[in-house]
């Protein structure tokens, strides 16, 4: 497989053909189980608006748990692949190492993903994505799950891989850039998930097939969430590498400075495992110090590494445009900020819905005592809408509306709707994640079919407010799956029928990234010495609303039943 | 030196900050504090924190202690499954049992007073969400998890199962009284 390099006309970016190859069958396999995902939250959504409840109850089930397989597993980790991909080869504009073994991952990845999506329509399977022991699923849902994580695996190691290429072939000077280095941060984070979902996932396909007699219910649910929380540290340190990434493409920002962005990055590797704890805080067997350090990130340090990249990313943005001259006020960088531009626009939208709901909900649902009042509630759902519909899938979308020119060589079709649809997608799923976690605030349980118990003796009712938050619910989600569904069409319809564009100069040898020019290092512009004052004023603002909607959670703890 | 390319100076370590970013790591690094120390606060001045007493058990060995309770304490019964309805006394042990796909069996407390209350389930995890307080225990099978509750309100109270436990999830509810 000889590498042929091409200099997209563009944007400048070199892509090597083995790798070009090997991110668009990700990205298009990310898409395709983003569609599935997409007509089951169909199923989902129409079935919990309660005056609808549409499906019955056993095909309510597992079409729950396709979606949330579909859409957490598949489509997120395909398309990561794809972006690990993009940085490593075509960021560092090296070869991409071992195409065919790259190749084995993606075949690896696509049966995996396709065996575990028929075991669950099969029935017999319908066990949630947690899959918590004792309840079994067919041994084909695990197979395919375990398949699909050694894929997954093996892409990391290319990326690995490719990094020492660049490295050797000297096609690079000095450090990495700053979203590379995000990357190398989600695929160690990677390494240490995959392994976890395999200790556990590999004695529970042994139990399925009667091998192994006993795989016990609380050894499982730690080591399980040990994977499933990891994995969403995979996608945060992914998307917030995107934002870094569109924040240089969309308005030629630089990092305000490399070491704090860096230093955020490295406190992920250091404490982001840890928070898999928060998913037991209400679970027996654990001692409260082990709940209390572990939540917290061992002093919330990830937390502190999140806060950081919500400042410097919009900070970024902001010196750029004050250097081109929008230097009114505190936001007229704001105002005038590319709005029409998907890319951008995505990006926004989804950093201020991940902080502001996203974040805030879950620092107050991992807090110890906090936990009571919403675990398992459909509060959890409503929060994780928010961190990786809103974060990581705008993100995602926003990023393919860049890659359209640049990677599948196509004039997007329908600019013009493209222009709404991060608007549509990301404000009706932040409507959709607030009425969750407001019918959660009531109690509503979460993966449950039917909230007025019909036919149960000890029925219990729920005030209408919840009735009312769960039918918001249904209309929001139907706005976002709108939203969802002009992104697939764009998607999809530039690739068949969008107007081919120019490949670019190709060579045979690639092309070294020039030494970057030293600069000056961010000087101060607005008020105060401060270099991005309306984002530090932003940044307030959230930590006014994160400090009021914690505290007034502590007082309703406090007016709770006694419990020690 | 935009961040898709590498960085000019090789020690990146050594890029300075500015002022906006000092003073916010500054400011998140005192919030992130008063986060951790408001969990140990609340364990020593709080009235809400989840014990972790936890034994192993087996479901013969906690349907034993469960039906002990009942035969000593039922008062009535409920329902057409004849559910049985226990007041045990002020400070004792309490026992519900979680099964697919009922909670077993009903208890009726007093307002006030302190009870240990053992969970456990019998066969797959169920949730423990008791309403309207909006209480949430998870319930994993093959532990004891032993609570101490105080009810602080009189009232009927239902408890859901929220974590799905197969076909019945919906179906599974219990209730608690107080008086
Ligand atoms: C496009 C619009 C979407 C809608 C309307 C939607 C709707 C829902 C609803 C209502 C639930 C909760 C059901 C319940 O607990 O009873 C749910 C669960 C879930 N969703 Fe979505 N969703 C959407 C997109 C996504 C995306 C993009 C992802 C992931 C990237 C995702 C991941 C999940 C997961 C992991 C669950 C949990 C499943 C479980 O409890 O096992 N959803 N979805
Ligand atoms: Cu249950
Ligand atoms: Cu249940």
């Amino acid at each position: 497989m000889a590498s042929i390099y091409r200099t997209c006309p563009r944007s400048g970016l070199q892509f090597e053909s083995n790798a070009e190859k090997l991110m668009i069958a990700n990205a298009v396999a990310a898409v395709v189980f983003l569609l599935i995902g997409g007509i089951l939250a169909i199923g989902v959504v129409l079935t919990r608006w309660p005056a609808v409840h549409w499906l019955e109850a056993d095909t309510f089930y597992k079409v729950l748990t396709a979606h949330g397989i579909d859409m957490l597993i598949f489509w997120i980790i395909f398309f990561e692949i794809a972006v690990l991909y993009f940085c490593s080869s075509t960021l560092l504009r090296c070869r991409l190492a071992t195409p065919k073994i790259a190749w084995l991952a993606f075949a690896l990845m696509v049966i995996g993903a396709v065996v575990n999506n028929i075991a669950v329509y099969q029935g017999g399977s319908s066990v949630m994505m947690t899959s918590y022991v004792p309840m079994m699923a067919a041994p084909s849902f695990y197979l395919g799950l375990i398949l699909f994580a050694v894929g997954a695996l093996i892409g990391c190691f290319v990326f690995f891989g490719t990094l020492v290429v660049a490295k050797r072939d000297k096609t690079y000077q000095g450090s990495v850039p700053l979203v590379t280095f995000g990357a190398i941060t989600a695929c160690i984070i990677a390494v240490f998930t995959i392994v976890s979902g395999a200790i556990i996932l590999i004695p529970t396909f042994l139990k399925s097939v009667g091998v192994i007699e006993h795989v016990d219910a609380l050894v499982y649910r730690t080591i399980w969430w040990a994977f499933g929380h990891s994995s969403q540290q995979i996608n945060v340190a992914a998307h917030i590498s995107i934002w870094y990434a569109v924040a240089a493409i969309a308005f030629g920002a630089k990092p305000m400075s490399e070491r704090v962005s860096r230093g955020a990055f490295l406190l992920y590797i250091l404490f982001l495992q840890l928070a898999s704890a928060h998913h037991l805080l209400a679970d027996p067997g654990m001692s409260t110090e082990w709940k209390v350090v572990n939540t917290s990130y061992f002093m919330y340090f990830a937390v502190l590494a999140s806060m950081i990249h919500g400042l410097t990313i919009p900070g970024a943005m902001e010196v750029a445009q004050r250097q081109k001259g929008y230097d009114k006020g505190l936001f007229e960088w704001l105002r005038r900020a590319p709005w029409g531009n998907p890319v951008f626009a995505g990006v926004f939208i989804s950093l201020i819905g991940f902080g502001f709901l996203g974040g805030i909900s879950g620092v107050m649902m991992g807090t110890e005592q906090l936990n009571m009042i919403i675990h398992n509630t459909i509060y959890v759902p409503g929060h994780f809408h928010a961190t990786v519909v809103v974060g990581t899938t705008l993100s995602f979308m926003a990023l393919t509306f860049y890659l359209i020119p640049v990677l599948f060589r196509r004039e997007m079709i329908n600019p013009k709707l493209a222009q709404w649809q991060p608007w549509l997608f990301g404000l009706s799923m932040y409507f959709f994640c607030l009425v969750m976690m407001g019918a959660g605030t009531l109690g509503v349980s979460r993966r449950h079919w039917d909230m007025a118990f019909a036919g149960n003796a000890l029925a219990y009712e729920w005030p209408g407010a919840a009735y009312l938050m769960m039918g918001l619910v249904g209309i929001a989600g139907l706005g976002a799956i709108i939203g969802g569904a002009i992104y697939i069409w764009i998607t999809v319809g530039s690739l068949l029928w969008g107007k081919r564009l120019d490949a670019g100069r190709e060579s045979r040898e690639p092309t070294p990234i020039p030494p970057t020019a030293p600069t000056l290092a961010v000087q101060s512009y607005g008020s105060l010495g401060f270099a991005a004052p309306g984002t530090f004023v932003l940044a307030i603002i959230f930590l006014v609303s994160f400090v009021l909607y914690y505290f007034i959670n502590w007082k309703y703890l406090s007016t709770l039943w006694g419990l020690s | 030196m935009s961040a898709i390319l590498p960085p000019a100076e090789r020690l990146w370590w050594k890029h300075p900050l500015d002022r906006v970013e000092g003073t916010w790591i500054a400011i998140a690094f005192v919030w992130c504090m008063v986060m951790f120390f408001m969990m140990v606060y609340w364990h020593v001045y709080g009235r809400q924190n989840l014990s972790t007493e936890t034994y192993k058990t087996t479901p013969e060995q906690f349907s034993a202690k469960a039906q002990a309770m009942v035969d000593a304490y039922t008062v009535r019964t409920e329902t057409s499954m004849q559910t049985p309805v226990v007041a045990p006394p002020a400070g004792s042990d309490i026992y519900m049992i979680a099964r697919l796909w009922n909670f077993w069996p009903i208890l009726e407390l007093e307002k006030d007073q302190t009870y240990r209350l053992h969970l456990t389930s019998m066969d797959y995890n169920h949730g423990f969400s008791l309403q309207p307080a909006n209480i949430n225990i998870q319930v994993v099978p093959g532990y004891e998890h032993v609570v101490t509750v105080t009810p602080n309100q009189s009232g009927t109270y239902s408890v859901v199962c929220n974590e799905f436990c197969g076909i019945g999830h919906h179906m599974m509810v219990g209730r608690i009284y107080v008086k």
